[in-house]
């Protein structure tokens, strides 16, 4: 329990002591990236020193023993999403990866056609590569979604023509964590022949992720999302039914079966093995207690602040994903107000290019309310008295805020703020 | 992005919050919005008929924390001043106190235009309380 002083000082912060069982600063930020498992760095150390052989190495015992790590690994990565090993292809994170696939397709069926179809909500990661291909003469399909954030199926069927390739869309998203309906997305692909790829960066290891079942013929992942190393991960590379290409992405010794030349990041890649390798044992446990805690501090937040509203489908979404508006309340300065809590926001005032999130824009959210997001990622280190610490800083914050805002007080003189003309502009 | 001690000194402990009387002769309101990012600055100001001095300073700001910053040392600031002697204060003054970064100066932007404006406002008001002392049809 906390035990609040009050500054004497007309709208001041609170001082709190700190909660029992709550360290400072709290992690709540795991769709930007995870702490590091500690059972995957006891796996990656001696891969530094002791077993520091080139993977690549034929003959002696050195090579062999970075081999046997990084084939191990394979192993790993492949069963979590019910691939085979040599579908398994290393890189260095998941924007290699989506570019990898995007432009390795692109390349290898230009003869094919040259239409690409994904969605706005896309990471960065996909939809430059798209843009770039562009430039190149490719034309690409920017799907919308709806106001839960999801694509509509009959869209993707009437944007699918003769000339189509490859289809790409995500299997999480990053910013609102909603699911987009991948096995459906694979089936309407496989029974037209077009090519379907999905970036399964926030999914992997959070929701089942089945190759085979969902239809999906490249897959990108990443090792820092899942308690795994940073820039290192990997792409899927459907081996039968159908057998899937790609152009190489990066020239040289041949490695990778040719599609990504480089020698390996070996350490790295074990340690992404490893990652795997807990996400397949505890999956299905961990996703429960997420989704626990995510419905917490969503119950705790929403039952003691008004005009909160969610972005995105509460149905089909990451167990740990939480995304909320609060209106009249910048998030930026939100985030200022918990700065010993580490999230994010879709704030215009937060971003380099002064825009608000393009995702949350996508879904029809206003700019108001994009501007008052907060994105909650709450991952496998988080505890229930964390949870209980960040809605209470959250809704002393947002309170104090909303005594602070004009257009708060102006909705409450009942203005409607649509109809208000600003000066200076 | 940090933030520099005075930011968060505002921040924390901002000066001024609240508001006067829209309506009142003494009183001018500004309200702008910052066409960069969508935010939104209240600034009041109560005058001395007499004198034109600025008695009171009022604001509300819906932006990041350098906007709240802004516009709380704004109103510290025009607070004892003129009208004439506040309509010197220049947004890069804010920007050198507070130590704010290149992406953060349109916030002080908005401080000085929510200080014009709020001044424009009570000029509006002495003007049109003036006696009339001709009989022109509008
Ligand atoms: C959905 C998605 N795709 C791609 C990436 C990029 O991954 P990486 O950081 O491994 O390049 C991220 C992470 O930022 C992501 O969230
Ligand atoms: S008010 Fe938006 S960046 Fe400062």
């Amino acid at each position: 329990m906390s035990t609040d002083v009050r500054i004497p000082q007309e709208l001041g912060v609170t001082k709190h002591a700190t909660p029992q069982g709550v360290k400072l600063p709290i992690y709540m930020d795991n769709h930007a990236t995870t702490r590091m498992d500690p059972r995957v760095l006891e796996e990656m150390l001696p891969y530094f020193m002791e077993k520091f052989g080139n993977s690549a190495s034929r003959n002696h015992s050195f090579g062999w023993a970075a081999e046997e790590g990084v084939e191990t690994a394979r192993e790993r990565i492949a069963k979590l999403i019910g691939a085979t090993a040599k579908e398994i292809i290393f890189t260095s994170g998941a924007t290699e990866s989506d570019n990898l696939a995007i432009k390795g397709v692109a390349e290898m069926y230009r003869e094919k056609g040259n239409h690409i179809i994904t969605a706005v909500t896309e990471h960065k990661a996909v939809l430059d590569t798209c843009k770039r291909l562009e430039k190149y003469g490719y034309r690409v399909t920017y799907l919308p979604v709806q106001k839960d954030g999801l694509i509509d199926l009959d869209d993707l069927k009437r944007a699918m023509d003769d000339k189509t390739i490859l289809v790409t869309i995500m299997a999480a998203n990053n910013e609102i964590g909603v699911l987009q309906p991948i096995a459906e997305i694979g089936k309407l692909c496989h029974e037209r022949g077009v090519i379907f790829h999905t970036d399964a960066v926030q999914a992997i290891g959070k929701v089942p992720i089945d190759v085979i079942k969902q239809n999906i013929d490249l897959a990108s992942i990443t090792g820092h999302k899942i308690y795994g190393p940073k820039g290192v991960g990997a792409l899927y590379v459907r081996r039968k039914n159908p057998r899937v290409q790609i152009s190489p992405g990066i020239d040289g010794g041949g490695h990778e079966r040719g599609m990504r030349s480089g020698t390996l990041n070996v350490p790295g890649i074990v340690g992404l093995g490893k990652a795997c390798a807990i996400a397949s044992e505890e999956m299905t446990r961990e996703a429960v207690q997420l989704g626990g805690l995510r419905d917490r501090l969503r119950d705790r937040i929403m039952s003691r602040l008004d005009e909160t509203y969610i972005n995105g489908s509460m149905e089909h979404r990451l167990p740990g994903n939480l995304n909320i508006s609060f209106a009249y309340v910048e998030g930026e300065s939100l985030l200022m107000g918990i700065n010993d809590i580490a999230v994010s926001s879709g704030s215009a005032c937060t971003s380099a290019t002064l825009e608000p999130s393009y995702v949350l824009k996508a879904l029809g959210t206003g700019d108001d309310l994009a501007h008052s997001s907060i994105r909650f990622g709450i991952g496998r280190f988080n505890t229930a008295a964390e949870v209980d610490y960040v809605a209470d800083r959250v809704i002393e914050t947002v309170e104090r805020l909303r005594e602070l805002s004009p257009l708060y007080e102006m909705a409450k003189e009942g203005i409607n703020l649509k109809d208000v003309k600003w000066a200076g502009e | 992005m940090s933030y520099s001690d005075k930011v968060i000194d505002h921040y924390n402990n901002p000066r001024n919050v609240g508001s006067m009387d829209k309506s009142s002769a003494d009183v001018g309101t500004g309200l702008v919005g910052a066409p960069e990012c969508g935010d939104v600055m209240k600034l009041q100001i109560k005058v001395n008929r007499e004198t034109n001095v600025i008695e009171e300073a009022k604001f509300k700001t819906f932006g990041c924390g350098s906007a709240i910053a802004s516009s709380s040392l704004a109103t510290e600031w025009v607070k004892g001043k003129t009208v004439d002697e506040a309509l010197t204060i220049k947004n890069m003054d804010i920007v050198k106190e507070l130590s704010l970064p290149p992406v953060k100066i349109h916030c002080s932007v908005l401080a000085e235009d929510a200080i014009r404006a709020a001044i424009g406002d009570w000029k509006k008001k002495q003007e049109s309380a003036k006696p009339v002392t001709s009989a022109v049809a509008q």
